[in-house]
């Protein structure tokens, strides 16, 4: 690694502003990670988070703002940027005629290593994402979930201090998507400063120390997990009930927060305020009224409600139009 | 799952002069793509049919139509077909720098610390390298359908290295059109569209007094015919007249423009 800027933030940038053309896509973001910190970028396709995470790794110049990684300039020292960052895509970006063990070798070379240095991290490397087996194999016989480890072993072949993680683990079955998670929490655990983009509430509350929600290329809410939550409202507790007269007679006994109810659909809904305690009160409260529970669930804020509550309009339908030009 | 230590261990940058890393990741970009050769053959092989094929059928099927004058047809046609097949490989650099924007690892390596022409002139000398088989591929079919040269030594020479000029020419500005195409397809039939008329309307395949007056006049000043002719007169013996000049002419100078061009293109491109 080049030697290493004391700053405090391993990612710092301030009113970054890009158009494609017309459409304005990064519209005044700031943006600080503070070493070894996890920050995540929630937003739908087309918030401007790809967008964001190619001006931070210097792979597009932003039109307005200034952005320092480990200290460096993102315009002015791009190869000193670059020998600090490790960059993992949405899609996997793997060369699918070398094998595992080739595709490291050649990041070792590309990253200025010695070759000693290379065959060494190569094979550490191999070991730790579990890949020694598949490691003579071209990489087009590898499952997505082993491609992705891959990638994600390219990146830290020279061990850069800033991990850029874009969309980790999209399109990986649930069982490489939590390997994935694993992984990337053991990375965190060792002092790397990671930034990584995802479209699910879960992933980042999961994986981040602080949560940055983007749409239309502004900062619409950031802070901790729970800041979010608290923000967004709670966890919701749900209950139906199989014919009205039940559903008249639980209105009386259920009390709650922020309580809403259906008649047509005989459901009630309270504000959640954690978990089984809860629900089994209020479940004992209806049985001692002989009332009849249909259903019971439990439901955690989506990223869906969090648009919902933040921007007043839903996170799945975007324009195309920006989703494209703003990269995937 | 078991702590694993992903950190724990340490590496040392080197440090080099920037021309040193040049050299370094133009290897590892010549060896990445030669690679891709070697474990994609069937492309290879696809490449040489399709001049196989018209070598067959200009000689069996149009040959007996065409008056080459004093040479065969067989030896007349060599050279066009030896030219059209170096066209055709130096356009994989299109193809496959098309195949690189759409798997996204086109980013990876931009966002690393290396030099921009490092990959184009990987996939350059790999054409160099893929244009070295099948020119002895076609080479040794030519022989087949009566392909008699008269060469000696320094004439075979010269042949090798006015094919390799031409594909390093050709190569270049194929860059510039793989780095231009929005799509794999684009790529695939650019470098068709751009090079089947070319080798048609020059002297590949007839002798150019057989052409109409407006065709004729655009077919003795392409490069093309120049490097065929030269090619011929160095095989065959046919007259050079100027042609050698002009063939070298030609491709250095669209290596001069083109090669810093594709690299400024390749630096400002943003890949999907």
């Amino acid at each position: 690694m080049t030697k290493e800027v004391k700053t405090d933030y391993a990612i710092d940038a301030r009113g970054i502003k890009k158009s494609f053309g017309k459409v304005r896509v990064l519209d005044g973001i700031d943006l600080k990670v503070r070493r070894g910190t996890i920050l995540a970028l929630l937003g739908p396709n087309g918030a401007g988070k790809t967008t964001t995470v190619r001006i931070l790794s210097t792979l597009l110049p932003a039109d307005e703002g200034q952005a320092t990684i480990n200290g460096y300039d993102v315009e002015s020292q791009s190869d000193e940027v670059r020998a600090s960052i490790g960059l993992t895509g949405q899609f996997a970006a793997v060369d699918e005629y070398l094998s595992g063990e080739e595709n490291l070798l050649m990041m070792g070379r590309l990253y200025r290593l010695s070759t000693s240095d290379s065959k060494r991290r190569t094979l550490e490397l191999l070991e730790q994402f579990d890949l020694v087996e598949a490691g003579k194999r071209p990489v087009r016989t590898y499952s997505g979930g082993m491609r992705r480890r891959l990638d994600l072993a390219m990146s830290l072949i020279a061990l850069p201090p800033i991990i850029f993680l874009d969309e980790p683990t999209t399109g990986l079955d649930p069982r490489s998507r939590l390997a994935m998670w694993g992984l990337i929490k053991q990375l965190a655990a060792q002092g790397v400063t990671i930034l990584l983009t995802t479209q699910t509430m879960d992933e980042a509350d999961y994986l981040a120390d602080r949560i940055m929600v983007i749409d239309n290329g502004k900062v619409i809410a950031e802070g901790t997990a729970n800041d979010l939550k608290t923000k967004i409202g709670s966890d919701r507790l749900d209950f139906t009930f199989g014919n009205k007269s039940d559903f008249d007679k639980a209105l009386k006994i259920i009390n709650g927060d922020n309580l809403q109810s259906n008649q047509e659909s005989r459901l009630i809904s309270i504000a959640s305020k954690g978990g089984a305690r809860q629900a089994r009160e209020l479940l004992q409260r209806l049985e001692d009224a002989k009332i009849e529970v249909d259903t019971i669930s439990l439901h955690r804020p989506a990223l869906d409600d969090v648009f919902l509550t933040l921007t007043g309009h839903s996170a799945v339908q975007e324009s195309d139009d920006s989703s494209q030009k703003g990269g995937k | 799952m078991d702590k694993k230590k992903f950190y724990s261990s340490s590496v040392k940058p080197e440090k080099h002069s920037n021309l040193f890393w040049l050299a370094v990741h133009s290897w590892e970009m010549t060896k990445r793509s030669i690679t891709h050769i070697i474990r994609s053959l069937d492309q290879l092989l696809s490449l040489v049919l399709f001049p196989i094929m018209f070598m067959l059928l200009n000689r069996y099927v149009f040959g007996g139509a065409i008056d080459t004058g004093n040479v065969s047809y067989a030896n007349y046609l060599f050279a066009g077909i030896l030219v059209q097949t170096l066209a055709f490989g130096a356009n994989y650099t299109t193809i496959n720098l098309a195949v690189d924007m759409k798997e996204g690892i086109i980013d990876r390596f931009k966002s690393l610390p290396m030099a921009g022409s490092a990959l184009l002139i990987g996939h350059i000398t790999a054409d160099l390298f893929r244009n070295i088989i099948s020119g002895i591929i076609i080479i040794l079919v030519g022989f087949l359908v009566g392909f008699r040269p008269n060469a000696d030594f320094g004439e075979w020479t010269a042949v090798f290295g006015l094919a390799m000029l031409f594909t390093l020419a050709i190569s270049w500005l194929s860059a510039i059109l793989g780095l231009m195409v929005k799509s794999l397809e684009a790529a695939q039939w650019v470098g068709f569209v751009v090079i089947f008329p070319l080798t048609f309307i020059s002297s590949a395949f007839v002798p150019l007094h057989t052409l109409p007056a407006g065709l004729r006049a655009f077919a003795e000043n392409q490069p093309l015919t120049h490097v065929i002719d030269t090619m011929r007169s160095l095989l065959v013996g046919t007259p050079l007249d100027n042609s050698g000049y002009l063939a070298v002419i030609w491709c250095v100078g669209i290596i001069v423009i083109s090669a810093p061009l594709a690299t400024r293109m390749y630096r400002r491109r943003t890949p999907r």
